[in-house]
């Protein structure tokens, strides 16, 4: 999968399920005050990125992700 | 001295309606809000028969993804009910937070969201694909733990199950709540859900209607050819407040909530009606509101349309009110709306009464053989209901019975 598709299949994610605004995803943006994630919104990103590229994300990692360009890093290392 | 409660707003989800004027033109007209779910036919129930609530929309109410991931069906109509009743009453959010301010609300079961997250578990294998939201879905409290958490009541907050009596049961709990002292308002009321997964077992009982041929007909509350309940459900809710605060801040009063009174049947059957509870439970409702049988305007029956529990109430109104007051039931154009029906039919009562008539028990043409005599009031016609009772039975003999008095009500509440 390209970095491009993998971008668009993370966003489409925030979209979809979290109804945030594409305007203000970008790798910079804190996934708690720039896109309000609570904790228990934090839960359902990890269920619904595993489900969205198949990989699985270790609670540990989950717990350190801090912006989404953790996010692009961790599925664009992991994906097939 | 205990504090007098009045009833200072009102909000409604239900099959007749998801505003107060809508559903007082729904029992003015006698118009069913039953029909045939298809639904249920293909999911092999015996009755497909339900009540529907048509275009309800959470998002109306201003509910939004994060909060919807934890509100289930009965949350949501509980939440668009008590929106609805803070804005009834005059309030704005602001004016309940505080901890004088809290909320009892009637449920009963949370089977739509237990059987839900449960499938995810099974779909993926493992626990944490529930995802976060189903346990404050599927969590009995659900309403009252997601309607406090959102609106920012600070003071009571609980979920009270009493089977079908729940509404009622929560009213008369948070009168006591204003009455002692404790609380100076509480958001009270009842919410049921009713998908398949909420009804499936109870239509195991066959409890439920088959009159297929005429679904409005099927709800016959009283009638000798009655065949069973059709189920239902929605929110209701009432703000109760301490009748001195109420005048305080000018607010427009419906009606005082008078009395209460309870009980438990005592016999050893989880489903069988017995006319000596309830009697009870109506007797000492009028003693608490220190009103004679004699001064009632109408009584708002529990009866669900099932030959056993409509003969088992009658017995007891002719046993403590006698044969003259007005009685009909709701439920003959609702359904039965189960945990929220005592809420329901309190805001059905009070509608009555705002609007001066009396809300007929359609469908019904002649008591059973076996059942004494009241008077059953078949057609919708106009009245000035001063004192009216409300009663609410359920599985395992839990009895309410609710006195609710209208003679001061405000003016501006019957042009509302």
């Amino acid at each position: 999968m390209t970095q491009e598709n993998v971008i668009k299949g993370i966003h489409n994610v925030f979209i979809e399920g979290f109804e945030i605004e594409e305007e203000i995803l970008n790798g910079a943006a804190t996934l708690d005050q720039d896109l309000g994630l609570d904790s228990l919104d934090g839960l359902d990103l990890v269920v619904a990125l595993e489900k969205e590229f198949d990989i699985r994300i270790p609670e540990e990692t989950a717990r350190e992700m801090r912006v989404l360009q953790d996010i692009y890093d961790y599925v664009d290392n992991n994906v097939q | 001295m205990n504090n007098q409660v009045a009833i200072t707003g009102m909000g409604i989800v239900s099959c007749l309606g998801l505003t107060l004027d809508s559903v007082s033109a729904s029992l003015q007209a006698g118009r069913s809000g039953i029909v045939i779910d298809d639904g249920r036919i293909e999911a092999g129930f015996r009755s497909p028969l339900t009540g529907k609530i048509e275009e309800f929309d959470p998002k109306s109410w201003g509910l939004k993804r994060k909060q919807l991931k934890t509100m289930g069906e009965p949350a949501q109509y509980g939440y668009a009910a008590a929106v609805d009743a803070i804005a009834d009453a005059g309030l704005t959010l602001e004016d309940i937070q505080n901890p004088r301010c809290g909320i009892v609300m009637g449920n009963d079961s949370v089977a739509g969201a237990t059987v839900e997250g449960h499938k995810e578990w099974q779909k993926n294998g493992e626990t944490r694909f529930i995802g976060s939201g189903y346990i404050f879905q599927g969590m009995n409290s659900t309403v009252t733990m997601n309607l406090a958490t959102y609106l920012g009541i600070q003071g009571a907050n609980w979920t009270l199950a009493g089977a079908c009596a729940s509404g009622a049961h929560a009213i008369g709990q948070s009168l006591m709540l204003i009455r002692s002292g404790l609380q100076d308002m509480v958001l009270a009321g009842g919410a049921q859900e009713m998908n398949q997964e909420s009804m499936g077992s109870f239509d195991a009982l066959t409890a439920f209607s088959t009159r297929l041929d005429s679904p409005q007909e099927a709800s016959r509350p009283f009638d000798r050819e009655c065949d069973g309940l059709v189920p239902s459900g929605g929110g209701a809710c009432l703000i109760l407040e301490n009748l001195e605060h109420a005048r305080a801040r000018g607010a427009n009063i419906y009606g005082i909530v008078k009395g209460y009174g309870f009980s438990s049947n005592g016999t050893p059957h989880l489903s069988k009606p017995e006319t000596d509870g309830a009697a009870r439970a109506m007797s000492m409702a009028l003693d608490d509101a220190k009103t004679d049988p004699s001064d009632l305007d109408y009584i708002n029956a529990h009866a669900t349309s099932t030959p056993l529990g409509d003969a088992a109430e009658a017995g007891a109104i002719a046993k403590i009110v006698g044969s003259d007051v007005p009685v009909s039931s709701t439920k003959s154009m609702t359904g039965h709306e189960c945990w929220m029906a005592g809420a329901s039919e309190a805001v059905y009562t009070t509608l009555m009464a705002r609007d001066r008539f009396l809300a007929p028990n359609i469908n019904f043409l002649k008591l059973g053989d076996d059942y004494p005599t009241i008077n059953i009031n078949r057609e919708v016609r106009e009245a000035d209901i001063k004192t009216a009772v409300s009663n609410s039975f359920g599985f395992g003999g839990t009895n309410a019975v609710l006195v609710m008095d209208f003679s001061d009500m405000n003016e501006k509440r019957r042009h509302a």
